[in-house]
């Protein structure tokens, strides 16, 4: 680590973005370095300032009670309906700024940030597939009908979930619950093979983020994770990993356009 | 109808669930992007009316950047409504300038720590509103809105190598300010 990278990194240090492994080398390059420990004493007394300051700054009530009013409420007449763009074209439509000076950054960021939150889920599905496995516990809606499973969620999630019936497949399905993985209200559809459970979450943010599905054992558990149709997916269970992804392969292929489900 | 009058309702109830508990740091950045407080609170308006109409088709990024990058664009779009003066994000003279200065200058010799620990939330807040726009986004949606790095660069539009140069160079104007402000500069 030479101190340009140095002066980057030590910010992502401090905002505890770094990855183990390369928060090590910037901590080791600022024990030999006395030009790069004073920046970041320097910085980290900025960033204790910012914590300790009470920066934000309350939206005044009359700008609350203005956006209230102008929901749609009760009783009155119905808002009327606009053509909705995709979130993509609307995300499109920001102006991109100029990266001046990122070549350096750039060229650092994409190995050292961390990305734990998966490994957070991840530890997470394995528990909340677990605690499904207790007596009682593995359903809120028990049924093999993917229609009886669908509507149970409305009003419990802010999205709707896929309800995918693979009994046809060699994977049943017997039912749903409402889960909370990382804080977050999920949605579980639970399928069984064989004597086996499979636990499918599915969410709309839940770190999965790439498309290209990601497996892993934990805990002697199988994990297979996925993004689909703006979705994030986590399938859990004790089957074979060859079985899990044979599973993960039949859910995706009912999501793509074109399929019913 | 009737159904769809409740279905209306329940949109409207969920987009208030999600949507109303992330005001105060929708209009925190507004205050830091607009820096006028009429001004402010027509963005932050303008950005929940923007959120509900595209609510039916939001699905992440989490719901405080995404309401961010919405304030953002709203905020930007007025900057450009009214032409000359300042343009967010778009602020290549202020980076370019930025660029030449050196990213670290020597601080004097002082008890730093124990001045920015003093100083006051009100110092703080002048100096984050002194800086050129796009260091000051940066820093406001880390420091204040508390956004992880991608999520900046969600927000911002920029990938994340620029997001972490932008905060270097946010900190080191900071304290360079911090300093003269101190009076601790000979």
């Amino acid at each position: 680590m030479n101190c340009a990278e140095c002066e980057i990194l030590l910010h992502a240090l401090l905002d505890g973005e770094l990855d183990a492994g390369h928060a090590r080398d910037v901590e080791a390059h600022l024990e030999t370095c006395a030009a790069c420990a004073e920046k970041f004493r320097a910085f980290s007394a900025m960033h204790t300032a910012f914590a300790g300051a009470n920066l934000k700054e309350a939206a005044p009530a009359h700008l609350r009670s203005r956006i209230e009013a102008s929901l749609p409420q009760p009783g009155a007449a119905r808002a009327k309906k606009t053509l909705q763009p995709s979130r993509r074209s609307f995300f499109g439509g920001f102006a991109v700024g100029t990266a001046l000076s990122a070549a350096l950054a750039a060229s650092l960021v994409l190995v050292v940030l961390r990305n734990d939150r998966e490994q957070t889920i991840a530890g997470e599905v394995v528990s909340a597939h677990i605690r499904s496995l207790q007596p009682g516990h593995l359903t809120d809606v028990e049924t093999s009908d993917q229609h009886t499973v669908k509507p149970w969620f409305n009003g419990k999630l802010d999205v709707a979930p896929p309800v995918i019936d693979l009994t046809a497949l060699g994977f049943t399905l017997i039912g749903g619950r409402l889960d909370y993985i990382d804080g977050e209200p999920v949605a579980s559809i639970v399928y069984q093979r064989r004597k086996h459970i499979i636990n499918l979450f599915v969410a709309q943010h839940l770190g999965a983020r790439q498309a290209r599905p990601e497996q892993e054992t934990i805990q002697g558990y199988n994990i297979r994770h996925w993004s689909e149709a703006g979705l994030d997916f986590w399938a859990v269970s004790d089957i074979a990993p060859e079985e899990l992804e044979e599973f993960g392969q039949k859910i995706a292929a009912a999501l793509r356009p074109g399929s019913a489900s | 109808m009737a159904g769809d009058e409740t279905a209306e309702h329940e949109r409207a109830r969920r987009f208030r669930d999600a949507a109303l508990p992330h005001l105060d740091d929708v209009f925190t950045l507004a205050r830091y992007l607009m820096r006028n407080a009429a001004d402010a609170e027509d963005a932050v308006q303008e950005c929940y009316l923007r959120a509900l109409r595209h609510f039916d088709s939001y699905r992440g990024p989490a719901m405080k950047p995404w309401l961010l990058a919405i304030l953002r664009n709203v905020c930007n779009a007025e900057f450009a409504r009214r032409g000359k003066h300042e343009a967010p994000a778009r602020c290549a003279g202020a980076e370019a300038e930025a660029e030449m200065q050196p990213l670290w200058q020597e601080p004097p010799a002082s008890a730093e720590t124990k001045l920015l620990r003093q100083q006051d939330d009100d110092t703080i807040r002048r100096l984050v509103a002194a800086l050129p726009q796009p260091f000051r986004e940066a820093i406001v949606l880390r420091e204040i809105n508390d956004l992880s790095y991608q999520e900046i660069a969600e927000v911002a539009g920029v990938p994340v190598g620029t997001v972490m140069s932008r905060l270097a160079r946010a900190r080191s104007m900071l304290r360079a300010a911090w300093n003269v402000a101190e009076g601790s500069t000979p």
